[in-house]
């Protein structure tokens, strides 16, 4: 690879990344590079491998081979927290937000601050947390929600919560993972909006099926088939790909 | 700091507490003997155990079947002070080696264990009452919960950990005791704990550090950590990629719970009088579960009122119907788990609460229906 | 400690007490198997299986008792009638046992520990109730009396042969209903995504409720071989609870040949060291080298890495 001499570069660089299952390598010997304020969408079919790369970036799992540099921060030896210290923060594909709690309390939980056990203790919701709440709030439409519990909320607010979670973090690069699954037309419409809106300085990685919704947000695509990159480029190059075609239509 | 005690002591919960304490300080001392008082002495010190219970269990969902272990280990603590006190040379000159305890000498020990000479002094001990247990329980949730090791097999392997620890007091007589315990307490640096008037004091200092230890639990319930142990119990991974270290909360709440139980343990011993291994085993470890569940697995003042009413309950059908009695209490277990998983706290939050509410409303109906309140249980 | 023997005494104490120990171990992996089951397949902790065990061994001191009072010439085979009705009881009771409680705790596991927990306080109560406190014994038929002597210094009893052979024919049965039958693959469909088993057309109810009650059935099972090798008393069953339990999560709960594996490895370490030791200081280190493995590989001796 010509590029790995540049690695500092990327955002995020992933080079070589192999891991398998007994024996089944559900990513093998994956590279990809993500620049500066880019949205990267990762597309492919059910068992590539999408969600597995998400999960060996933020730690969830454990890569067998390989590297991941975020700003040039090996992550493959740091443990979940740290890796979200070091300013990535990821999305889940089925919303994971705090049932019990209220939305002002889901979104204060990830306010970072107060992180360990004499913090949490210790932690005031003083005015900064308030306003911050607030923002947030406003930007993923909930902001009139904040005391209704989140259980009680839509399919689509809570997918929206989350990613308000992960907003009030400010995290660099940002991991979302199906964010417009499940959600009815206007919904979409409106994510793809608030997506436009918090892409503006930081670099996202995406996962999605939905290729209007992927043709709406990318700059460039990434196409997985068993655990390898199959195509890249932009939308255009990759859906007139010969390989790609025989992938998705093929069986 | 106005906002700061109200957002850690509601005025409902502040109401709730005073009353706790006017029942258990005022009402109960007026109305009872002192035999009876030393009784509800004795339960509250199991509710100790419950309280802590209700924070790592009801809120952090760590279901430990060993909190007998951390009982024991604070009531063993006390106990091995007050025997050491009690086997003066003077107490013991009959024994073949005299100023050993009596078991030791039956067992032909004829030095004391190193193990035992520390608790010779008092401030060593009430240190050890605490630091004891809290060390033993943090070693076991750094080896757990940093595996991430939870749920059930967590339940399994600290009731494994109850079997050892008293299959081990038993088998090891010589220095524990064995199966009779640590008796035959008399005196706290000289004060003898044995009369009435001892009795009572004590029964005001176990109290005293019930409403203590009630008001720490509710000050971390209140606190963001309270929340963040809601949170990993129902999203353990998204509380992780939230940036924090859960294993570390796990390891806080299971600790602090540790800390009452030993706490419980101690007070048990200086108002019963003595401290066996009947009450570190899998048994009385999954009896304490059932007090909590009772009262309210997020209720911290439930688990208080659930301790007294299981014990009292045991007391009563004991007494008269002995061989009811477990058909009672394994009657409690699966009415408890099946019908009211969040025990009298839920029933009252869901059907007195609206009732009280209610009837308060029918006395002022002349004025406007007011919002109704959300009930919450956790108080 | 072995300074005080000579070479072929310690051959034969290692041997012997192998041999206890082989009873030890038929024991714990008939209560095993069943909790591996109910536990490793279904996710429910049944902490009442001790006292299916026991009520296992009350029916074959009934059935024993029967035999000896109205058909003493058929004495000498009550035990296999004993063994099928033990089976046929536990079973039945599991299957109720399921149907009441249970099937309405599938979604909280801490909480079917707690509910069956005061099951088994009950079924202690009612044992007492009936049966007395006293432990009670059954009389051998004379076939299973008596040892075969292996060499001049070690004997195998009978009965230990007998029940090991029940124990491998059990475990053969439960590994090919598990593993090879289309009903395995049922209940592993259902434990692995309830709601497409059943959008499928498996009947999860029906596959919770037999299983449930086939693990108890083993267990009864369990407790008529119980009654050759100790005697029976209302609290019997929980003082083996928490061992059985070790058993299964040592092995790696949802592995059968690591049950049999680990039940094997516990029973054999506690056997030797209770020569050596006094019997509770060989559990308390049997117990500890447990915890302390499980500690360092709380996933069991044999598992799979899976993707969560």
């Amino acid at each position: 690879m010509t590029a790995t001499s540049m690695g500092k570069d990327f955002v995020l660089s992933v080079e070589g990344l192999t891991v398998s299952f007994d024996g089944f390598k559900a990513v093998n010997d994956l590279s990809f590079y993500v620049d500066e304020n880019e949205i990267r969408v990762i597309i492919g079919p059910n068992g590539a491998g999408k969600t597995t790369v998400l999960d060996l970036i933020c730690g969830r799992t454990r890569a067998t081979e390989g590297s991941i540099k975020f700003r040039g921060k090996e992550l493959t030896k740091l443990k979940e927290h740290q890796i979200v210290h070091a300013g990535v923060g990821r999305k889940f594909q089925n919303p994971s937000i705090y049932e019990d709690l209220t939305v002002f309390e889901n979104l204060e939980i990830s306010f970072p601050r107060g992180r360990n056990v004499f913090g949490a203790l210790m932690f005031k919701r003083d005015k900064e947390v308030i306003d911050k709440v607030h923002e947030i709030a406003e930007l993923i439409f909930l902001k009139d929600d904040l005391n209704k519990q989140a259980a009680l909320l839509s399919h689509g607010q809570k997918q929206w919560l989350e990613i308000g979670m992960l907003l009030i973090q400010d995290p660099e690069l940002l991991m979302l993972d199906e964010p417009v699954a499940g959600m009815s037309v206007a919904e979409r419409k409106l994510t793809a909006e608030l997506l436009n809106k918090i892409t503006k300085d930081r670099s996202v990685i995406v996962i999605e099926h939905d290729m209007q919704f992927v043709a709406d947000i990318a700059n460039r695509v990434t196409v997985l088939h068993q655990g390898k990159v199959l195509s890249e480029g932009s939308m255009d190059k990759v859906q007139n790909d010969p390989k790609v075609k025989e992938v998705y239509l093929g069986h | 700091m106005s906002y700061g005690l109200r957002s850690f002591l509601p005025k409902n919960d502040m109401i709730n507490i005073l009353l706790l304490a006017v029942l258990i300080m005022v009402i109960f001392p007026l109305s009872m003997d002192i035999f009876r008082l030393n009784l509800v002495g004795k339960y509250l010190s199991y509710a100790f155990v419950a309280l802590g219970l209700v924070l790592c269990w009801g809120y952090g969902g760590i279901l430990s079947l060993g909190q007998g272990v951390f009982f024991g280990l604070g009531g063993y603590c006390m106990a091995m002070f007050l025997k050491l006190e009690a086997s003066s040379p003077e107490n013991t000159a009959i024994q073949s080696t005299p100023g050993i305890p009596d078991f030791m000498d039956w067992n032909q020990l004829t030095a004391l264990p190193w193990f035992w000479e520390p608790f010779h002094s008092l401030s060593f001990t009430m240190i050890a009452i605490i630091a004891v247990p809290v060390i033993f329980a943090f070693i076991v949730s750094v080896a757990m919960f940093k595996r991430r090791v939870g749920g059930v097999y967590f339940a399994i392997i600290t009731q494994a950990i109850a079997a050892i620890l008293t299959i081990l007091i038993i088998g090891q007589q010589g220095y524990t005791g064995g199966v009779n315990g640590i008796t035959d307490l008399r005196t706290l640096k000289g004060w003898d704990i044995r009369t009435d008037e001892a009795k009572y004091i004590l029964y005001f200092v176990c109290c005293a550090l019930l409403i203590g230890s009630i008001l720490v639990a509710q000050f971390v319930r209140k606190s963001k950590l309270g929340r963040l142990l809601v949170a990993m119990r129902d999203k353990e991974d998204r509380v992780r990629f939230s940036g924090y270290d859960v294993s570390n909360f796990k390891i806080f709440i299971f600790c602090l719970a540790a800390a009452f139980s030993a706490l419980g343990g101690a007070m048990f011993t200086l108002q019963v009088g003595f401290m066996s291994p009947s009450f570190v085993g899998i048994v009385p470890s999954i009896e304490m579960v059932i007090f909590c569940a009772v009262g309210g697995r997020l209720s911290l003042l439930g688990a208080v009122y659930g301790t007294l009413l299981v014990n009292w309950a045991k007391t009563v059908f004991s007494e008269s119907f002995p061989e009811l009695w477990l058909f009672g209490l394994g009657a409690l277990f699966i009415g408890v788990v099946l019908a009211f998983p969040n025990g009298l706290a839920g029933v009252y939050s869901t059907y007195v609460e609206p009732m009280l509410a209610k009837w308060l409303k029918s006395l002022k109906s002349a004025r406007p229906p007011m919002p109704s309140s959300t009930a919450d249980s956790r108080s | 400690m072995f300074a005080e023997y000579t070479a072929s005494e310690l051959t034969s104490i290692f041997a012997m007490q192998g041999f206890a120990g082989l009873i030890l171990f038929s024991v714990f992996v008939l209560m095993a198997l069943g909790l591996a089951i109910i536990f490793g397949q279904m996710g429910v902790i049944n902490m009442a299986h001790g006292e299916f065990m026991i009520l296992g061994a009350y029916i074959t001191y009934l059935t024993s008792n029967l035999f000896s009072e109205y058909a003493q010439n058929l004495f000498s085979g009550y035990f296999f009638v004993a063994m099928l009705l033990a089976f046929m009881v536990t079973f039945a009771l599991g299957a109720l046992v399921e149907w009441a409680m249970i099937r309405h705790l599938y979604k909280r596991p801490l909480d079917t520990l707690l509910a069956t927990w005061g099951l088994s306080l009950i079924l202690q109560q009612l044992y007492r109730t009936v049966f007395g406190p006293r432990e009670v014994g059954v009389t051998l038929p004379d076939w299973l009396m008596g040892s075969y002597p292996l060499t001049d210094m070690i004997e195998i009893p009978i009965n230990g042969i007998f029940v090991m052979c029940i124990t491998l024919v059990i475990s053969v049965g439960v590994y090919f209903w598990m593993f090879k039958s289309r009903w395995g693959g049922q209940v592993r469909a259902v434990v692995q995504n309830r709601e497409m088993a059943g959008a499928v057309g498996i009947n999860t109810e029906k596959v919770d409720r037999i299983t449930f009650a086939l693990g108890c059935g083993i267990a009864g099972v369990a407790g008529s071989a119980f009654t050759m090798v100790g005697s029976t008393g209302p609290t019997s069953g929980q003082l083996y609870i928490v061992d059985t339990f070790l058993v299964v999560v040592f092995g790696g709960a949802s592995s059968l040949l690591g049950t049999i594996a680990s039940a094997f490895t516990i029973s054999q370490a506690q056997s030797t060291m209770e020569f050596f030791l006094s019997g509770s200081m060989a559990k308390v280190l049997t117990l500890l080298v447990v915890v302390g493995i499980l500690m360092l590989r709380p996933q069991g001796l044999f598992s799979l890495k899976i993707r969560k």
